[in-house]
């Protein structure tokens, strides 16, 4: 499945949610899906998208968080799906998508290209529900299905976006998103 | 990684080392006057009557971490959902989270109030804790982060409350070290 096609499945799904996304591919896609004030883009700091949503969970428990992630990203902090399965915020959703490679920086491969299986590492942490998905019904229904603490890792291409440019400074989205989470 | 081994005897379990309970309390009711709502922290020797106080406030959300980088993107995104939060850590957490203060807090100017325990200066008896009390200081000013030196005879209330004034001026990260004359009774 192609992660461009995959998140324009589950964008009616998120798109009201508290939404925090890695670097990269994944923000652009997003992005150029529509972007929403409710949406944070995490240009940098690897591996704490997971740690960003988990404090946002904990702190606002009648809103959804979505976060959206990689496989580079949760490698660089596997730590991070102890934290969250220990605190087991209900409301929050994790969604990796694994294409096996850093593809933003030249592609190179990462672990899960060599065997490593993030869903059983998440379920091994305690994470209560946990899928692996590979085609966009899937994915679409796993979502649908989240009704607590959930990490569905989505199996992609390793393809994306001509350009990770988006129209949006990083600190007006700092601004603009704490501002939707004050108002929402 | 960060060894919390202690020169003491064997039968200091955690809750019978010198580590200052009245210090603690202060600390924690100054942090509570602030409107500290979310606590993130490694468990650390230095520290124990700060976490256990947070354990047992159910007014408080401790997130008992991993790693201390996971405490930045916790405290980010607390702060962006409007709610105040402090980080406490030992100064080896400290030196683990220098990335994400950089990446996420410096970047995005994200305020963060982070308790730090200053081991391996004045004082200090274990060798593995001296390398990180070197560095701690001129790290904290390489990175632009002011920072408190607390010692027992500060007003602590009024220093942690200042410093996260500061921080939410700034939309800046504030440290506030705590030095071994306020945390550690044993002269």
């Amino acid at each position: 499945m192609k992660r461009s096609d995959a998140l324009a499945a589950i964008y009616p799904a998120i798109q009201d949610d508290i939404v925090v996304t890695i670097m990269g591919a994944v923000a652009a896609e997003l992005y150029s899906l529509g972007h929403k004030p409710n949406f944070f883009y995490l240009e940098h700091a690897m591996g704490l998208a997971t740690s960003m949503g988990l404090g946002i969970a904990l702190c606002r428990p009648n809103r959804r968080v979505v976060v959206l992630d990689g496989d580079g990203s949760l490698l660089m902090n596997l730590g991070t799906l102890s934290t969250m399965a220990r605190y087991r915020p209900r409301n929050l959703l994790h969604i990796v998508f694994d294409n096996e490679s850093l593809l933003s920086v030249g592609g190179f491969p990462t672990a899960t290209s060599t065997g490593t299986d993030l869903a059983a590492v998440a379920r091994g942490c305690g994470v209560p529900g946990v899928s692996t998905v590979s085609t966009v019904d899937a994915l679409a229904q796993a979502v649908e299905a989240a009704s607590d603490l959930t990490t569905i890792v989505a199996k992609v291409d390793a393809t994306g976006p001509a350009s990770f440019h988006m129209d949006l400074g990083l600190i007006e989205n700092r601004l603009q998103f704490a501002r939707a989470l004050r108002e929402g | 990684m960060r060894p919390r081994l202690l020169n003491l005897p064997r039968k200091g379990a955690a809750t019978r080392l010198p580590v200052s309970v009245e210090s603690s309390r202060r600390i924690y009711d100054a942090l509570k006057a602030c409107d500290v709502r979310l606590i993130s922290a490694l468990p650390e020797t230095w520290l124990v009557h700060i976490l256990r106080l947070a354990e047992e406030d159910p007014g408080m959300t401790l997130v008992r971490l991993a790693k201390e980088e996971e405490g930045v993107g916790i405290s980010a995104g607390a702060s962006l959902a409007g709610v105040n939060s402090a980080m406490l850590m030992q100064n080896h957490g400290l030196l683990a989270a220098v990335n994400p203060i950089v990446s996420l807090a410096l970047l995005y100017k994200i305020p963060l109030l982070m308790l730090i325990s200053y081991r391996g200066h004045m004082g200090e008896r274990d060798p593995w804790q001296t390398q990180g009390g070197l560095v701690t200081e001129p790290l904290l000013q390489a990175l632009n982060i002011p920072t408190w030196t607390l010692r027992a005879d500060d007003d602590v209330t009024r220093r942690i409350r200042d410093a996260q004034t500061l921080a939410h001026a700034a939309l800046h990260p504030v440290a506030v070290l705590l030095t071994r004359e306020l945390m550690w009774e044993e002269a």
